[in-house]
């Protein structure tokens, strides 16, 4: 039995006073496509952040590839990681924004070069080939030139995704991919993302594209207010939902 | 009249009778100045000849500007020397204003209050004296430290021994003021063009795995430049003229060396001219240089790149080539209906 891709028992997290987070438990196998559902403020970006080592939680146990995250553990005792080893960590992790942050000063290529050449140390020229290669996959490829101001939303976020992907993640999280875009431009980047889907990468996606969820999940976590309401197959959790805050939810973003 | 058949529209066009007016009176304003400027005067001696045994005299006129002795000094020896001095030291003392300042401004954001208020106390104490007064300063240090040592404080540990009158000679004394009084400037550019760069950009950078360091250098400082270049632009154009301060010190750059000059003939206005004209060319050619900067940092940032003004100006005849053109199809219309 292999270790899980994402384990999280009982993680904790909270600002200021504010608690986000307050408990959260969760399981995210190898090669399975979790979805993240939950209103505004439930805390689902939170989350994305504490398993990327953007964020640290305060309690609780949060393994990602079978290793504590922000901590080592060794002879019985918990050991502060420091700022190299996560920045190492958080370079096997790929992510996915809403407003899909793409360097505004770099082309469309530079962008998916810029990771590989300077934090994974790859040659320029393989570098580049990689980057044509993934830029193809979203297709991209006639665009490596541009800048992404010049891009359409949605190519701006295919070009996220191949800038994530050029890193070779072994997970990918995605913050609302599609929630900053018209919805005409929606289904390119769930094209992608499903086509991702089925090349077995791991993913974690916060979405309110429950078509998404319902036909690629593999497992769908509803948060709200900062605990898991409830999870399990997407078709039984998002067709007969037990919970009334799910009902609830359900019923708005429907 | 309305269009005929997809021609251009033809409107009488509105009379801007204020436009006018303004026009004839900056006219006016021109000429008054370019006469004052070319106009000659008497200079009190008189000049006398004899032709065919009649003898004439007339009062001399020179240029009221003299405008022959402007040009006269503007290329020799002395005043090239001073401009050289000048330009040096505004490339100095501005790299170091530069260097300086984005040190301080990255400091200013540390999270480490100790880094960040030692930042702050830098930029109130450089901005808060004057500049004139910063460069007595250095160019009299001499007087209170004789040698300077570098090491641990109290401890009588030094490193390194300074003759401090051999280093600080007159060009380096400006130097170093212009340059630490620049990078209390520079630093309040480069945290506002620090501050104007997206959170996100630095949250993508870190999930690539980005160090701080790279996160900055890479990301966010040639994002912040599309901000710090243009006032930085004003700052070396600025500089270029605070740098005739050092003539105060004894540096002989462009203003000390046509001081130097009119000492001796007394020919002030003139000199202090040629010295003027030279500071405007190189803010000219400064200008054009910022222009260029300004455009190269700004790529990413719009869709289309603002044209240079050679490209505006062949835009511009071709469109005046065009104006004269179009009205010719139309009169021939009229002739033959
Ligand atoms: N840096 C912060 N400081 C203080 N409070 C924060 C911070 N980041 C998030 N919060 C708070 O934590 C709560 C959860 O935020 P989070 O961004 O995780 O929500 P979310 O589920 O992603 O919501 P949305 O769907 O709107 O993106 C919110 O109430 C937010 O105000
Ligand atoms: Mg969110």
């Amino acid at each position: 039995m292999t270790t899980p891709m994402v384990e999280a028992r009982a993680v904790c997290k909270h600002y200021a006073g504010v608690e986000v987070l307050k408990g959260v438990d969760l399981t995210v196998n190898r090669g399975e496509v979790t979805c993240l559902i939950g209103p505004s403020g439930s805390g689902k970006s939170t989350l994305l952040r504490c398993i990327n080592h953007l964020e640290k939680h305060d309690a609780g146990e949060l393994l990602v590839d079978g290793q504590l995250v922000g901590y080592e553990a060794r002879d019985g005792k918990l050991y502060e990681r420091s700022d190299k080893q996560i920045c190492v960590e958080r370079s096997r992790i790929g992510m996915v924004f809403q407003r899909f942050n793409l360097f505004q000063h770099l082309t469309v290529l530079d962008n998916v070069t810029i990771g590989q050449v300077k934090v994974k140390n790859v040659a320029p020229d393989a570098a580049a080939t990689r980057a044509r290669e993934l830029l193809a996959r979203v297709g991209l490829e006639a665009k490596e030139k541009n800048y992404p101001s010049q891009l359409s939303g949605g190519q701006q976020q295919r070009v996220a995704i191949a800038r994530a992907l050029a890193m070779e993640p072994k997970l990918m999280l995605f913050d609302e991919p599609t929630s900053a875009l018209d919805p005409e431009l929606v289904g390119e980047v769930l094209d992608v993302m499903k086509d991702l889907a089925r090349s077995g990468m791991t993913m974690i996606v916060v979405t309110h594209e429950m078509g998404f969820a319902r036909e690629v999940a593999d497992t769908v976590y509803f948060l709200d207010r900062g605990i898991i309401e409830e999870s399990g197959d997407p078709r039984q959790v998002l067709s007969a939902p037990s919970s009334e805050r799910l009902k609830n939810f359900l019923s708005k973003v429907l | 009249m309305t269009s005929d058949g997809g021609g251009a529209v033809k409107v009488v066009p509105v009379r801007h009778v204020g436009r006018w007016i303004a026009g004839a009176v900056m006219i006016v304003v021109v000429a008054m100045l370019v006469h004052t400027l070319l106009s000659k005067v008497p200079n009190g001696q008189t000049s006398c000849h004899t032709v065919n045994g009649l003898r004439t005299c007339h009062n001399v006129v020179n240029w009221r500007f003299s405008w022959n002795i402007v040009f006269h000094y503007f290329t020799t020896s002395e005043i090239l020397h001073g401009l050289l001095l000048t330009v040096e030291l505004t490339i100095l003392a501005m790299i170091i204003g530069i260097v300086l300042g984005i040190t301080i401004a990255v400091m200013r954001l540390s999270p480490n209050r100790l880094l960040s208020s030692t930042a702050w106390s830098y930029t109130w104490f450089f901005r808060g004296t004057p500049v004139y007064v910063q460069l007595l300063f250095w160019f009299n240090i001499s007087a209170i430290y004789q040698s300077m040592s570098i090491g641990l404080p109290f401890l009588n540990v030094a490193f390194l021994h300074i003759n401090t009158v051999a280093l600080f000679t007159p060009f380096r004394a400006a130097l170093i003021g212009l340059g630490l009084n620049e990078g209390a400037y520079m630093s309040e550019i480069a945290r506002s063009g620090l501050i104007a760069v997206d959170e996100g950009q630095i949250e993508a950078a870190s999930s690539l795995g980005m160090t701080r360091g790279q996160t900055l250098r890479l990301v966010v400082l040639p994002q912040a430049m599309r901000v710090i270049i243009p006032p930085t632009g004003n700052e070396v154009i600025s500089m270029l003229k605070t740098t005739s301060l050092a003539s105060a010190i004894s540096v002989v750059e462009v203003l000390g060396a046509a001081q130097n000059i009119y000492a001796a003939n007394y020919e002030v206005m003139p000199l202090l001219i040629t010295a003027s004209i030279w500071y405007l060319i190189i803010t000219t050619v400064l200008s054009i240089g910022q222009f260029y900067l300004e455009r190269h940092f700004a790529r990413g940032a719009q869709r289309t790149p603002p044209p240079t003004p050679i490209a505006r100006l062949r835009h511009d005849l071709k469109g005046i080539g065009s104006k004269f053109r179009t009205p010719r199809p139309a009169m021939t219309r009229e002739v033959s209906t």
